[in-house]
């Protein structure tokens, strides 16, 4: 379709990179290159390219080389977003590439809205909607297991288990079909008892997909993880253990930490938004009274909290009533400074905590003992990877129509209610597993009738 | 109408300068009158061919008040059933139900000839109960040819219609007899069922003829391609009529009727008597034996018939070769009529050589003697592909021009009936100068039927199902007139006696319900009779719907409960009850078809033009621009399109619309 306007964005990801390019896709594509770009073989003009072919050239402002650029030009429809595309690959680092890219701007594009390209392909047909969904995540995934889920989505991971549960579904709408709209015919009559197998086999793969969500989305986001404590437990320590470099300024002065220092690492494959907090303590000072209720805001939103207490001192009532604080949220207790003789009693600790885990942040052979408590608080540890391949809020709200409908026809089933209820509950679980998946509705149970069972007079 | 903009489409071709258009085709026309020879008057709207379509075609469009002229080639043949005699079965029942609802005419025939009645798939639900009847072929046949010939404004002719003549616009203007006779006609109904190109195929025989010995139309065909029609080839086929005398009955299974019949009309209201059984036989090894060794004689296997043939409605030979496995097949003995001794073979339908059908039939327990009266036979007709269709049943590039019935693809005497109903309608209210009326799939199987034939458009002969209906324990064969009955009301099929009966019936089950739902019973009151039932007890007190809704209850037990209600007949009992215990199933539906609304109610313009939308895959467009659907939810049923087009054209669609909004405002 006809698009208002050309856009142009970085498609390479953000930092230092050896090459950077600029996608610029739409009817103008070609005239905004054309105004930033100058071949090197003076006989060749942009314009006139073919698809599939690159030209070599230069980025040039104002009359001036500013830098070697490869065009690589796509002809409508054949490319990414089904529009005319040209990518200028130049030197990486972001100062020359923003540059090219304000470049292109004034010669005419308009800067693209997150995930527009994909939004132009999947308009364009070239790619399905499960499809342009998981380029969207891959876009947005910075991590590794997070990549590898949107990934598996992209190849059809996710496609295959809901095909799994159509065709389960065709097969049981398919024979009661033929039961009901052939009475006559000899259609063998389908027992309730493998109708409520069959149903509750397909709401299972349907009920993990949904349960998976939540942690397919920890993979994919990050988490919101609160570092606390009392002041001078170490968790400005731990910080820089996790960071692998002196992220926070760490000394030996109680509430040194004022503000929230914040930090996104990897760890057990997953992304950490880390805050350190200021120490929770009773105070008079005004800037660290703020820092103090900044911690425990913190606290409360945070999907994983590294509660640190000093190993090397007996608990205080503060740090209790940080541990009665965090019962029942996904937290870990740290004692920390195993260096020193032990004297806090671990055992009260546990009343609050799951795990406890004991520590000397400032030895990093102590990190894989971190990175396994965290796997175990947020259930990463033996993590089906094909659990949590829903990768959206649409596909989860057609997971859960669909698991909604099979609970119906299930309980249709299972109170005695006649065959045609339970029948209009299972085509709504199809309905809704066909729009997951983004296909339109066939005709498969009409074509699985006359296919399975010999019926017509 | 009550959803103007949504339920009516103007007719093909009429645009903004719709009347003056019209005037002038009327002058030119007037203008051909003078000039055509044996010009033998003119109609409103002729209907070609009297068989289930036409008949509802033909009735509708005169009680509507159009002038009418029925053609049939053979005044004999009128209303025949040409395949088996009976009328109704699973989704077909609750089609019959729905024309009668609309104020049709196939349900009270069917009352009036029945030999034997049954409601199928009690025990499966209400969505499925389905009535269907044995008929007498004789008396249906009777009883259509004279409910015609007293129905005002209509004509009811023999002759065999060869042209359908178009004006300058294309727009019908008449058609033209085998006699060199023309009748003028502002619309014409086109219902020729499998008479257009018919050819029969017996083993090596093959014949240009109709069904039952009947004459095949075969110039019409010439002259609906060369005005445009594309045409292409079905089949279908039937089983042999035997003698009841060469039968061995004591070895068959007996089916007898229903003790309590429920009628197809909700205006029949005598008493009725099954009058005939019927009987169940198999087919064995050695029937299968002769079916193999002789598939090569078969026109379909062995080539001769190019015609694509209904999955659903198999012959013999289909059946032994696709499902290879199967020890026997099931076949049911019919009477075709009281005083005939002719039996249909209902399963058993061929195109295998009479000598083969004999050996092949006489292989089967209790057919050893049997004598048949008329062979099996296939037969192979023209029909249009129907996305060339309106909802309307209108043609798209004709106006004035409506097909009906099994020229449109379908099959099935009923389905056939749905579509003549509504093509007679319309065909009406388009010489009437009125918008179309649609039936919307949400609403009715008719307009189930009607959407997927225009819409999909059919690779083998249409029938219907309720598993095609995704709204289907709301589309039941009970609140058919509920559904029905106001809108042919509106229509003005509807007369004053079928209003006056559904309004009262209404009145007395709304007051049910609610009685039913704030009527609390007292456990004194209950337990005696669900003690009766083996039904737990009540503690305290239950509401009647509450107790209802238990499994076990029937309305009449928990009637017994309440000061008793005469108005209450068995059949709004019936109702009452599926509505109760189906209540949450039902709103669920009605919700559905409330978030579907939005989707049918975002009208595509009637010029919208696809070709700019280069988003579209190549094969979405092509098919938007054939079909032309109405609505968005009309577009995202067509097969070939995508979600992905959905999103694309819905885009484009508000685009212009802003468009047009803008401009709006700046001429303001």
């Amino acid at each position: 379709m006809a698009q208002e306007k050309t856009i142009a964005a970085i498609a390479t990801p953000p930092g230092t990179g050896g090459i950077a390019v600029i996608r610029i896709s739409g009817d103008e594509a070609y005239a905004v290159a054309s105004r930033v770009f100058e071949p090197a073989n003076p006989k060749k003009k942009l314009a006139d390219a073919k698809g599939y072919t690159a030209l070599f050239g230069h980025f040039t402002e104002n009359g001036v080389h500013c830098d070697e650029v490869v065009a690589l030009c796509f002809r409508a429809p054949h490319s990414y977003t089904g529009e005319d595309v040209v990518e200028l690959s130049c030197h990486g680092g972001s100062a020359v590439s923003q540059r090219l890219l304000r470049a292109c701007f004034a010669a005419g594009a308009q800067p693209a809205g997150a995930g527009e390209f994909t939004k132009r392909a999947f308009l364009s047909g070239r790619i399905s909607l499960t499809q342009a969904e998981a380029v969207m995540d891959m876009i947005n995934a910075s991590s590794q297991q997070g990549a590898q889920a949107a990934a598996a989505a992209m190849e059809g991971a996710l496609y295959g288990k809901i095909k799994a549960v159509q065709d389960t579904l065709i097969t049981l709408a398919g024979h009661i079909a033929a039961y009901t709209d052939y009475p006559e015919e000899d259609v063998p009559e389908l027992s309730m008892q493998a109708l409520t197998e069959s149903l509750g086999q397909a709401k299972n793969v349907i009920d993990r997909l949904i349960e998976g969500y939540d942690t397919g989305a920890v993979l994919r986001r990050g988490v919101d993880t609160a570092i606390i404590g009392s002041p001078n437990v170490g968790k400005s320590t731990l910080l820089n253990l996790l960071s692998g470099f002196e992220r926070a300024i760490v000394t030996p002065i109680a509430g040194t930490t004022r503000d929230v220092v914040e930090q996104e690492i990897q760890l057990a494959g997953i992304r950490l938004l880390l805050a350190d907090t200021a120490g929770i303590r009773d105070t008079q000072d005004v800037v660290e009274a703020e820092g103090i209720r900044r911690s425990y805001t913190h606290l409360e939103r945070a999907g994983l909290i590294f509660a640190v207490f000093d190993g090397s001192c007996p608990l205080q009532p503060s740090d209790l009533a940080l541990a009665q604080k965090c019962a029942g949220r996904p937290a870990i207790a740290i004692l920390n400074k195993t260096d020193l003789p032990q004297q806090a009693d671990a055992e009260s600790l546990r009343r609050c905590f799951q795990t406890v885990i004991h520590i000397s942040a400032k030895d990093p052979s102590f990190l894989p003992r971190v990175e396994q408590a965290v796997a175990s608080v947020l259930h990463l540890t033996g993590l089906d990877p094909d659990a949590c391949l829903l990768a959206n809020e649409r596909q989860l709200h057609a997971a859960r129509d669909a698991q909604q409908a099979l609970d119906d026809a299930l309980n249709a089933a299972q109170t005695g209610m006649t065959l045609d209820a339970v029948g209009v509950c299972m085509d709504d679980a199809l309905y809704a597993l066909y729009s997951l998946t983004g296909e339109n509705v066939r005709e498969d149970v009409v074509e699985e009738v006359f296919s399975k069972f010999c019926v017509g007079k | 109408m009550q959803n103007a903009t949504n339920r009516t489409i103007p007719s093909a071709q009429a645009g903004n300068e719709t009347k003056a258009k019209r005037a002038a085709v009327h002058t030119r026309h007037k203008g051909k009158e003078e000039t055509i020879l044996d010009h033998l008057g003119s109609y409103e709207v002729i209907v070609i061919g009297a068989g289930h379509a036409g008949i509802e075609a033909a009735c509708a469009a005169a009680k509507l008040g159009a002038k009418t002229a029925l053609f049939t080639m053979s005044l004999d043949g009128v209303g025949n059933l040409p395949c088996n005699p009976s009328i109704g079965g699973t989704a077909k029942g609750h089609l019959v139900r729905e024309i009668d609802a609309l104020g049709g005419v196939m349900g009270i025939a069917a009352d009036a000839t029945f030999l034997q009645s049954r409601m199928l798939n009690l025990g499966k639900g209400p969505a499925v109960h389905s009535l269907r009847v044995q008929t007498d072929r004789r008396k249906y046949r009777a009883y259509m040819k004279n409910l015609l010939e007293k129905t005002e404004n209509l004509e009811l002719k023999q002759a065999q219609i060869v042209a359908v003549e178009l004006d300058q616009d294309r727009r019908v203007c008449g058609v033209r007899t085998h006699l060199g006779a023309f009748y003028g006609a502002k619309a014409v109904v086109i219902a020729t069922g499998t008479h257009l190109g018919g050819r029969i195929f017996v083993g090596e025989a093959s014949f240009e003829s109709g069904p039952d010995g009947e004459h095949a139309a075969c110039a019409l065909s010439q002259n609906l391609k060369s005005i445009g029609v594309p045409l292409r080839r079905f089949k279908t086929g039937t089983p042999a009529r035997v003698h009841r005398r060469s039968i061995d009955f004591s070895v068959l299974t007996r089916q007898s009727g229903d003790e309590s019949i429920q009628p197809f009309s909700f205006m029949t209201k005598c008493e009725m008597k099954n009058r005939v059984d019927c009987f169940i036989a198999y087919t064995n090894e050695e029937t299968h034996r002769v079916i193999r060794e002789n598939l090569h004689r078969s026109p379909l296997y062995g080539g001769m018939i190019e015609g694509v043939g209904p999955r659903y409605c198999p012959s013999i030979e289909d059946k032994v070769v696709r499902f290879a496995d199967k020890p026997r097949h099931q076949i049911f003995v019919e009477p075709c009529g009281e005083d005939t001794e002719e039996m249909y073979l209902q399963g058993m339908s061929s195109s295998l050589p009479e000598a083969v059908q004999n050996e092949m039939y006489r292989t089967i327990h209790g057919l050893e003697h049997v004598e048949i009266m008329r062979p099996a036979y296939a037969i192979e007709y023209d029909c249009v592909d129907p996305t060339v269709l309106l909802p309307t049943l209108e043609f798209k590039q004709i106006g004035g021009l409506f097909g009906a019935g099994q020229f449109n693809g379908s099959s099935g005497y009923e389905e056939a009936a749905a579509q003549g109903l509504l093509a007679g309608i319309n065909a009406a209210r388009c010489v009437q100068h009125k918008e179309g009326v649609i039936l919307h799939r949400q609403e009715s199987y008719i307009g189930t039927l009607v959407d997927d034939l225009v819409t999909k458009g059919v690779m083998d002969p249409y029938r219907m199902m309720t598993s095609r209906s995704e709204y289907r324990l709301y589309l039941r064969q009970d609140n058919a007139d509920e559904r029905l009955t106001p809108l042919g009301r509106e229509i003005g099929l509807v007369d004053d006696a079928r209003w006056a009966e559904f309004n009262h019936r209404r009145t007395v089950r709304t007051a049910e319900i609610e009685r039913l739902n704030t009527t609390v019973i007292r456990p004194c009151d209950a337990n005696p009779i669900l003690e009766e039932k083996q039904e737990p007890s009540l503690t305290s007190g239950a509401t009647a719907a509450e107790l209802l809704r238990r499994p076990a209850l029937k309305y009449k037990d928990v009637a017994r409960m309440l000061p008793s209600n005469e108005e209450v007949t068995p059949f709004i009992a019936y109702c009452i009850e599926t509505e109760i215990k189906y209540e949450g199933y039902i709103r669920r539906q009605r919700s559905q078809i409330g978030a579907v609304k939005r989707q049918e109610d975002a009208v595509i313009p009637d010029d919208f033009d696809y070709a700019p939308l280069t988003g579209l895959r190549l094969e979405a467009r092509e098919k938007l621009a054939q079909i032309r659907p109405r609505s968005v939810g009309q577009a995202a049923r067509i097969p070939g399109v995508g979600p992905a087009d959905i999103a694309c054209l819905t885009i484009e669609l508000m685009k212009q619309r802003k468009t047009k909004t803008a401009e709006r405002k700046q001429h303001d």
